[in-house]
């Protein structure tokens, strides 16, 4: 049996973006020891760094502005099932966290002395912040990255993966992982855990964000005992980056250059047809994600698509010093990919950029598990059906600053679990496995699963196409087997694989019980055989494991305080 | 007919005593190295290790390998019909495959 190695610690940070960043700078702050783990490089992964611009704050800068106005924009967005406290919290102390980046030297572009607000779609005044050029994401994790490193308290650790929770007299009190370096088990103890492991875009084949987004946190809260909520509604990017083939840039790099320049989307007989889905935008950006995801899917359908099924992207309108002016160096970045935005539309198409389901938490980012707190894009509820743009880093801000103050406040009372929680040899056990007797395939089988929910429990959804995911999924289930896969020895990608899939099947399967169980059109959740809104469906769906099988609860949207 | 890479892999967890292994990677102009290697990853060989978390972003820069001796960023090296040799970073300390010790002594697990 493998002897694992050991760490012992006040709160465990799960993810180093900026909402993991945050909370232990926070929690440390507070006094309390933080391990701060990452399966990657500490802040370097995830979906922070890979932000482009907006970050949404009623800071008034630009113009008169007022946190509940921020707030009417993100529960309008939510399509009726924000959860009102959430959604508050995240607009209330936005600009809090806003300032306190400024002073650690986050460089929020400025003009004539006052920090720059951009007009996003959705919200009624400009409200958005950035860092150019489509800098925002780098310059916040570099700028938090800074500050863990000066904080006290905060040991980082990373290539390390969480594999399971522990827990002990229901309440959380550490977590399994392997060390990806040694491929050796690590227990951890931990008096407080915080999951701020982002979301699930890993599960779709088109997708915006690390390779490391695959849901895991939503699996280990699951079969931790907490509660998740909304995790139908997946938010579609309308205009990911389709071709020509372009590397070195993140896919939803056209986001800035519509803020900025508007820009004209166009079918294949190159006419704007986003008015025909209600929303008309004459070379402005006005369409929301969901509805622009929604036309551009539909435009393909009806025949009118890109040669390579999305929609034309086209600046062709603007003079080359307005680009030049609006992206600088970006427009040789452009160049060397054989793009030049003066001659040539680029093409466009929906991508998996963000979930607006998640773990269930309240307004101190408990989970109702003791011991188990959340924060970032692992929460669940603030943005509802549907999140406003520019509310990501917003909330793993203020998300993170609450969870790390809120966990240390839990630590400073609680009492260290035991040595050995009960079902820490499982989770060794998995880790250190042997090699199989059977061999798979993992990393086509991570393909696979992508393919069956981008077609099938993406942009556009229906019951046989959920149905049909759900008998896939299941065969995968029986195909991955209680075996890990690999070898176990270090930077053992099958194992990690095996592992991952092992999470990315179980959330999968959420997500698409709880399409299916919404017989409705609402947000970015698009059913072709259910196309209304419907008054009933006014419900957020909890989800729980009881004796491994996956439960639904709808319960009513709490109103407004 | 699609153009074909051939990555020459360097693979193995001694530094004294690794191998390599080759492949034919189909292409299209304009695609990076990192593709190459999940394309071999998903068809050939999923045992393969890489370590990369953004994919085609140039963010995490965590895909740094030597090509043909010189480093490079996997996600921004783009493929090229011909044999491209691939090893992990010489001044780095070998984990397994294309994989180095890239982190900082603070920021690892001890």
């Amino acid at each position: 049996m493998t002897e694992p190695m050991r760490a012992e610690t006040d709160i465990l940070v799960i993810g180093s973006g900026a909402a993991g960043m945050y909370a232990a700078i926070e929690a440390a702050r507070g006094g309390a020891k933080v391990l701060l783990a990452d399966r990657s490089l500490i802040g370097r992964g995830g979906a922070t760094v890979m932000a482009q611009m907006t970050v949404a704050v009623a800071l008034g800068s630009e113009t008169d502005d007022h946190w509940t106005h921020h707030y009417q924009d993100t529960l309008k967005a939510g399509r009726g099932l924000s959860n009102p406290a959430l959604a508050q919290l995240l607009c209330e102390d936005g600009p809090d966290c806003i300032r306190a980046m400024d002073e650690w030297g986050v460089g929020w572009a400025r003009k004539d002395g006052h920090i720059t607000q951009a007009m996003a779609p959705g919200h009624d005044r400009p409200r958005c912040v950035y860092v150019d050029f489509l800098n925002t994401g780098p310059a916040v994790s570099k700028t938090l990255r800074t500050v863990v490193n000066k904080t006290a308290g905060i040991t980082k650790a990373g290539d390390l993966c969480i594999v399971d929770l522990l827990h002990h007299d229901g309440a959380v009190v550490g977590a399994a992982a392997l060390h990806l370096g040694s491929g050796a088990p690590v227990i951890i103890s931990a008096k407080a855990t915080i999951l701020a492991t982002g979301g699930l875009t890993r599960l779709y084949r088109r997708n915006s964000a690390s390779s490391n987004m695959g849901g895991d946190g939503y699996a280990l809260a699951l079969r931790a005992g907490a509660r998740l909520v909304d995790m139908e509604f997946v938010q579609f990017f309308p205009i990911g980056h389709l071709a020509p083939r372009l590397i070195g840039m993140d896919p939803i790099m056209w986001d800035p250059f519509r803020y900025k320049l508007g820009g004209r989307l166009l079918n294949n007989r190159m006419e704007e047809f986003t008015q025909n889905y209600g929303a008309v935008e004459n070379g402005k950006y006005v369409i929301t994600r969901d509805a622009g995801s929604y036309a551009i899917v539909k435009e393909v359908e009806a025949g009118r698509g890109s040669p390579h099924g999305g929609a034309f992207l086209s600046f062709q309108h603007v003079p080359e010093a307005k680009l030049r002016e609006a992206f600088g160096p970006v427009i040789d970045k452009l160049a060397e990919n054989g793009i030049d935005l003066t001659k040539m539309p680029v093409e466009v198409a929906p991508i998996a950029h963000y979930h607006m389901g998640g773990i269930a938490a309240d307004t101190q980012m408990q989970t109702g598990v003791p011991g188990l707190f959340a924060a970032g894009e692992a929460v669940g509820g603030a943005n509802g059906a549907n999140r406003l743009s520019g509310n990501a880093i917003t909330e793993a801000f203020v998300f993170g600053r609450r969870a790390g103050r809120a966990a240390a406040d839990y630590a400073g009372k609680a009492a260290r679990g035991p040595d050995r929680a009960g079902n820490a040899q499982a989770a060794i056990d998995l880790i250190s496995a042997g090699a199989p007797d059977r061999e798979i395939n993992t990393a086509e089988m991570v393909q696979a699963l992508q393919a069956t929910m981008q077609d099938d429990v993406g942009a556009l959804r229906n019951e046989t196409g959920l149905r049909r995911a759900l008998a896939e999924i299941t065969a995968m289930k029986q195909e991955l087997g209680e075996q890990p896969q690999g070898d176990g020895q270090r930077f053992d990608m099958r194992r990690v694989d095996w592992l991952d899939l092992r999470n990315m099947i179980q959330v999968a399967r959420v997500v698409t019980e709880a399409a299916l169980a919404r017989t409705e059109t609402r947000g970015a959740q698009h059913r072709e055989d259910y196309p209304d809104t419907s008054p009933d469906w006014a419900v957020n769906q909890f989800v729980t494991l009881r004796d491994g099988r996956i439960a639904l609860s709808p319960e009513k949207t709490a109103t407004a305080a | 007919m699609t153009e074909q890479a051939t990555l020459k892999i360097w693979r193995g967890t001694d530094a004294a005593a690794g191998h390599f292994d080759t492949h034919q990677v189909p292409f299209e102009p304009g695609q990076s190295v990192l593709d190459g290697l999940r394309w071999i990853r998903v068809h050939r060989d999923p045992s393969l290790a890489i370590r990369f978390s953004c994919i085609n972003a140039n963010a995490c820069k965590e895909c740094m390998i030597e090509l043909d001796g010189k480093t490079v960023y996997a996600c921004t090296a783009r493929l090229t019909p011909q044999v491209m040799t691939l090893t992990p970073l010489s001044n780095k300390k070998l984990v397994r495959d294309l994989v180095t010790e890239i982190a900082p002594p603070a920021e690892r697990f001890a």
